[in-house]
């Protein structure tokens, strides 16, 4: 990529925190470009908390630099935090207060006349849809509208880069989906966001660039794509219609792949394959030999295989501790 | 796979970048946060009962309870102990109510609100500025509620009307003294519970051992002693010369070292353990 410093929204050096006996960071870099989604994906305690909370200002690295915007996270702090919005791991709204009481004492503290917070407050609650539980204290609100009323209460600055940290972990699929659109509209509207998750298709669903980050260290980075390219190369997918064909489709299929298919479900028959031109190949020698399909994809590895081939064991079984005391 | 899902209508969250933003914003920032982090100290208070009663209700009932109780007995009336009594009560509900400062800065902490307040472009103390301003708004509203439960109950102000507003500044300006101490608490203990049973630890025998519900001549030896020494004993005798009459210059003065005392030493603490929590 050759993308200038001016171009990254997000741009973060050797990062190193050190709790304790525990290295929560042990020197990682990520970045994003302007208007992108980075997904920072790692099992729990592998230390995506503490490398948001270092990119929030919250929080100070032993070493290492991060700039949002090209501002100093350290030395810049105030620029910094007026160009985020940070969802944290767990919301952080006043459980006291109402929703709207709630968002118009972010939109006061971030200089807006109280007439101007109300307003805001407003436009973001029915966008969240939570307009009819405004004058509700928060501590009423379900965990999902909490993290509604989390989720717009950093967004009332109308920031350029949203951190959001593990935003669907605990919300049922429904509400997932809807989370995800909602990431995808801050984007469609300019906004950078960098996304932590524990979910392998929630990176692959949103993300423009993916980190994957275990015990402290970026083990990989790049597009879904490059992602799962590293780990082998594509399947080459078919079914015929016909079964009787199939001899001959796996006969088609060795020669391209120089290597005998496997047949997986009834008819069904895959093989790993070098490059795309094979998909070309391959239904230029079914058109010759006429045989129809009803099935035909080149597919790449899903993430699960990626991070299993990254780090030799499976997502979530790598040190389940609940080790948030932040 | 990826669907894009096409946005319909609907406002979205970073849109439209107000045009008007110049004009919706305030002239003094830093006033218009501490204003606004002293409402939300005020509504807190009204959500959380005990926190309201705290400063009404709680104080009404001692001073009722105690007089009826406890005046025949005591002064062998009851208008003549309420005339000694309220003082005291006073200086007792001025003591238990230092303790929400540090819980609610606690809590502010433990539940994330802080997190969020940092990831704002304010001043890093507005927050605390904010606390301590909406607990002097909680102060007056106790003031205002003990005393004129007092008249209604047939106290007097045997002094002036400006020698009762010195009273009350007076009581203000010490909770401002010891408020530090509750912060301090508040920003080292694990828990808001923790905190509150730290405090009440100090603040009980403080209560208990002065003169707040009782003449200091009536007590042991060993127990005069102690009482004679606490800060909340000289606070009560500031308080009943400024109110019902009697000496002031000596209780006031001991009183006024008191404050400097803990202001010196727990507010430094106080506000580095604050910038190293918050
Ligand atoms: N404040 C803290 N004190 C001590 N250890 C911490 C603290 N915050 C995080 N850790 C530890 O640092 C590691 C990384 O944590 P975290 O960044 O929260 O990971 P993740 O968000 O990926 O689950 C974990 O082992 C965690 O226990
Ligand atoms: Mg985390």
């Amino acid at each position: 990529m050759n993308t200038t410093s001016t171009d990254l929204a997000i741009d973060a050096q050797g990062l190193t925190k050190r709790f304790g006996d525990t290295q929560a960071l042990a020197g990682i870099d990520l970045s994003a470009r302007r208007g992108t989604v980075l997904g920072v994906l790692g099992p729990n305690g592998a230390g995506k908390t503490t490398a948001v909370r270092i990119l929030a200002t919250l929080l100070r690295p032993d070493s290492g630099t991060a700039r949002i915007h090209g501002f100093d996270v350290q030395k810049q702090a105030t620029q910094v935090r007026q160009n985020i919005g940070l969802t944290g791991q767990y919301a952080s709204v006043d459980e006291d207060l109402t929703g709207m009481e709630n968002l118009i004492l972010i939109g006061q503290l971030l200089n807006l006349r109280t007439s101007a917070a109300r307003t805001r407050a407003n436009e973001l609650l029915s966008w969240f849809d939570l307009t009819a539980a405004a004058g509700r204290p928060a501590k009423t609100y379900s965990g999902g509208m909490r993290r509604r009323l989390d989720l717009a209460a950093s967004l009332v600055g109308r920031p350029s880069v949203i951190f959001l940290d593990e935003p669907t972990t605990g919300l049922d699929p429904s509400k997932r989906e809807e989370m995800w659109d909602v990431v995808r509209s801050l984007v469609d509207d300019g906004s950078t966001v960098l996304l932590t998750t524990q979910y392998l298709d929630e990176a692959e669903a949103l993300a423009d660039d993916i980190s994957v980050i275990d015990h402290g260290r970026v083990i990989a980075s790049g597009t879904p794509d490059e992602l799962k390219r590293v780990v082998g190369g594509q399947t080459l997918l078919v079914r015929p219609t016909d079964l009787d064909n199939v001899p001959q489709v796996t006969e088609i299929l060795a020669r391209i792949a120089g290597e005998q298919p496997a047949s997986t479900r009834t008819g069904v028959l895959q093989v790993g394959v070098k490059d795309d031109a094979a998909m070309h190949t391959l239904v230029t020698e079914l058109a010759l030999a006429r045989i129809s399909v009803t099935e035909l994809s080149l597919r790449l590895p899903s993430l699960d295989e990626v991070f299993f081939a990254l780090t030799g064991k499976p997502t979530g079984s790598a040190d389940i501790t609940e080790g948030d005391a932040a | 796979m990826t669907t894009i899902i096409e946005k319909s209508g609907k406002p979205t969250a970073t849109t439209p970048r107000s045009t008007s933003v110049a004009a919706d914003q305030v002239r003094f920032p830093t006033l218009h946060h501490i204003f606004a982090l002293t409402k939300r100290g005020l509504l807190k208070t009204m959500r959380t009962p005990e926190a309201l009663i705290d400063v009404t209700i709680q104080p009404i009932i001692f001073l009722l309870l105690f007089t009826y109780l406890f005046g025949g007995a005591m002064m062998g009336s009851t208008a003549d102990y309420l005339q000694f009594l309220l003082p005291g009560i006073y200086v007792q509900s001025i003591l238990f109510s230092a303790v929400a400062i540090g819980v609610n800065l606690n809590q502010d902490v433990t539940k994330g609100v802080t997190d969020r307040f940092r990831s704002l472009p304010i001043s890093r103390s507005a927050p605390l500025i904010g606390a301590v301003t909406s607990d002097v708004l909680r102060y007056l509203v106790l003031s205002a509620s003990l005393l004129i439960t007092g008249f209604i109950m047939g106290f007097r102000v045997e002094t002036s009307i400006w020698a009762m507003f010195g009273a009350v500044a007076l009581a203000i300006g010490f909770s401002l003294c010891l408020c530090w101490v509750s912060v301090f608490v508040g920003m080292l203990a694990r828990s808001p519970g923790a905190v509150q049973g730290i405090l009440f630890l100090a603040i009980f025998p403080l209560t208990f051992g002065s003169n707040v519900f009782v003449q200091t001549d009536t007590m042991p030896g060993w127990l005069q002693a102690f009482v004679k020494v606490n800060p909340a004993t000289s606070l009560a005798d500031a308080t009943r010369g400024l109110l019902s009459g009697g000496p002031v210059a000596s209780p006031l003065l001991y009183c006024l070292l008191w404050m400097a005392g803990l202001l010196a030493v727990f507010f430094p603490l106080a506000v580095r353990a604050y910038r190293r929590r918050v």
